[in-house]
């Protein structure tokens, strides 16, 4: 599997008649940031949610770091430093910034069965939770709770509590989606300052953000990866364009190749 | 939502917030204050009034506030819904009751495998209570805690009848009739007959497992039992094995509820199944929710509402009933946050 983080073989998984993945192939280098783009339906969260754990496929095989986790349970995967954040924004609303982000902080610093110290106190959350904080941009915002936070603000404290456990690699489920103009460009600055420093799956509809972000890109339509490869490779694919982007980046596509 | 707009403005996040924490924690610390004197001065109230009354109800209370802040530990911080909660403080009741009663009559408990005798020491007797609950609790929630929501609910309650009906037709310990002690436990150093004695006992046990049980829900613990009640499978995804932490909360749980139900038997010097019994559950649960679901102190009020509504409203009315439930119907749908969330103002989200 050479320097691929993650490799995934042959997936396949069936909802009765559907097949919602189909034979589905995919490797993401080490560093990389790989795009996973499709059509709505083609698929896309059911194989993140096959990396992630939530789903079992009932075929095939995923690799994480050089082991197979096909059947691993999900905290285990995630403490193996497979992380993940949410198409739809799940922080913890009741708590504050401080405690969502330590919260993700403990998950990956030894066992929580302690009952007696304030978590506040606790010296391993309170050396780490001031970087992230900071790495996310929240570091002013630390006491308010989550339910308070603007939607641009969730979804950076959703990445940094992703990120607080230094993950080896992130799953971004459709990040961009629900954000303004405005917050778009906040996040493209954010994955783009992290893209040096972790391998990231990103799973998006926003084009643009896709074809400036991704080193690579696998297509997916119904289930079935059809192409991977650079930006370039993908937009000038006859397969890809005919299946997914369509009439509408005719123009576009043409005048790149 | 508008103070934070306002505080991204001016640029200020401490000052205001901290402000109003501060006013917050003193109306709640003032409620809490003036509840604590008034449960240390009761006997002397009681024996003013010629009320010895008073004491015994008010123990009853504070037992039933044990059991109702164990309760909430996992229903309010953990979001677990158990609906069979009063099975661990029964199972605590008559494990106090029936190696008392061996241990008055002399006999053995058992005989095999191993020979267990009875005792009259609360010293052994109510640490046994405490360790049998929560490992029943351990059982119970081993299975039920596989399940979530409605399933849940059913399953505890299930357990809780399996329960009460073991007691019941328990035969050797009185069956559906129930089993009475001779004497209430002994104690080194306290006189537990004495009806004021016991009551500061009970009042001591409260405070102790307040206080415990405040360390726990600010605790790494108590952070993951409060993010697994909003988000479960997020905590999962986080990397936290959270069934083995919702097991052990409920099992904390269980133990609480054991360490009232030994307090109810000295106190009433009599068990029955109907402390099992399902309504019994229901009981405890709705002082949480009377009371104050996610905080502490809010099921201490709870009970004592309910308690003393149900006293009062018996003396005028058979059909107390009644009256009773129309409150609780307004309680739930005007007080969300119960009697302590009414008390206490703000939204601090524990007490």
């Amino acid at each position: 599997m050479g320097d691929n983080l993650l490799s995934v073989r042959s997936l396949s998984k069936r909802f009765g008649a559907v097949e919602a993945s189909k034979d589905f192939s995919l490797d993401v280098a080490r560093g990389e940031l790989h795009a996973l783009i499709g059509p709505n339906g083609a698929g896309k969260t059911t194989v993140l949610n096959q990396l992630s754990g939530e789903l079992t496929p009932d075929n095939g095989h995923i690799y994480f770091d050089g082991r197979p986790i096909t059947r691993l349970r999900v905290h285990r995967r995630a403490r193996m430093g497979l992380a993940r954040s949410y198409q739809i924004t799940s922080v913890f609303n009741q708590l504050t910034v401080r405690e969502n982000l330590s919260l993700a902080i403990q998950a990956h610093n030894g066992h929580s069965f302690r009952f007696w110290r304030r978590a506040g106190d606790d010296p391993v959350i309170r050396g780490a939770i001031g970087p992230a904080m900071e790495r996310v941009g929240l570091e002013d915002r630390g006491d308010v709770p989550a339910a308070n936070l603007s939607h641009g603000e969730r979804r950076q404290l959703e990445v940094g509590m992703a990120l607080a456990g230094h993950p080896k690699m992130l799953l971004l489920d459709e990040p961009y989606a629900g954000m303004g103009p405005g917050g778009a460009v906040e996040l493209t600055k954010l994955i783009q300052r992290l893209k040096s420093e972790i391998t990231i799956l990103l799973v998006e509809h926003d084009m643009g953000a896709v074809f400036t972000l991704a080193d690579r890109i696998t297509v997916l339509v119904y289930g079935q990866a059809i192409a991977s490869g650079t930006p370039e490779e993908i937009r000038c694919n006859a397969a890809v364009r005919q299946a997914y982007l369509g009439d509408e980046d005719d123009a576009r596509g043409n005048s790149a190749c | 939502m508008r103070k934070n707009d306002l505080e991204r403005d001016t640029g200020q996040t401490a000052g205001p917030l901290e402000g109003v924490g501060k006013q917050l924690v003193n109306r709640k610390t003032l409620a809490v204050a003036v509840a604590a004197v008034m449960l240390l001065v009761l006997p002397l109230v009681a024996a003013w009034l010629d009320e010895p009354y008073l004491l015994t109800l008010f123990s009853r209370i504070l037992i039933y506030a044990l059991a109702a802040v164990s309760l909430d530990l996992i229903l309010g911080f953990g979001g677990m819904v158990s609906l069979g909660h009063a099975a661990f403080f029964g199972i605590g009741a008559y494990t106090v009751c029936i190696l008392s009663v061996h241990g008055f009559e002399g006999t053995p408990v058992l005989s095999w495998p191993v020979p267990i005798g009875g005792n009259e020491n609360a010293l052994l007797l109510w640490p046994a209570a405490i360790l049998l609950s929560a490992a029943a609790a351990a059982v119970i929630g081993a299975l039920s805690l596989r399940t979530s929501g409605m399933h849940f609910i059913m399953i505890t309650l299930a357990f809780a009848q399996m329960l009460y009906y073991f007691f019941v037709s328990l035969e050797a310990y009185g069956g559906d009739d129930g089993i009475s002690l001779f004497a209430r436990n002994h104690l080194p150093g306290l006189n537990l007959a004495d009806d004021r004695q016991f009551y500061y006992l009970c009042l001591a046990a409260l405070a102790v497992f307040l206080f415990l049980a405040d360390r726990l829900v600010r605790s790494r613990f108590g952070m993951v039992i409060r993010g697994c009640k909003e988000n479960e499978p997020r905590m999962r995804s986080l990397g936290f094995p959270t069934f083995r932490y919702r097991l052990i909360c409920f099992v904390i749980a269980g133990a609480g509820a054991g360490l009232a139900g030994a307090l109810i038997t000295n106190q009433t010097e009599y068990v029955s199944p109907g402390l099992l019994h399902w309504t019994r559950s229901g009981e405890i649960l709705v002082m949480v929710l009377l009371g104050g679901m996610g905080t502490l102190f809010g099921p201490v009020l709870g009970a004592m509402t309910l308690l003393l509504m149900e006293e009062l409203l018996s003396i005028y009315t058979e059909h107390w009933m009644v009256y009773l439930g129309p409150f609780l119907v307004l309680v739930v749908l005007f007080a969300k946050r119960g009697v302590f969330g009414w008390i206490a103002g703000g939204n601090g989200n524990h007490g």
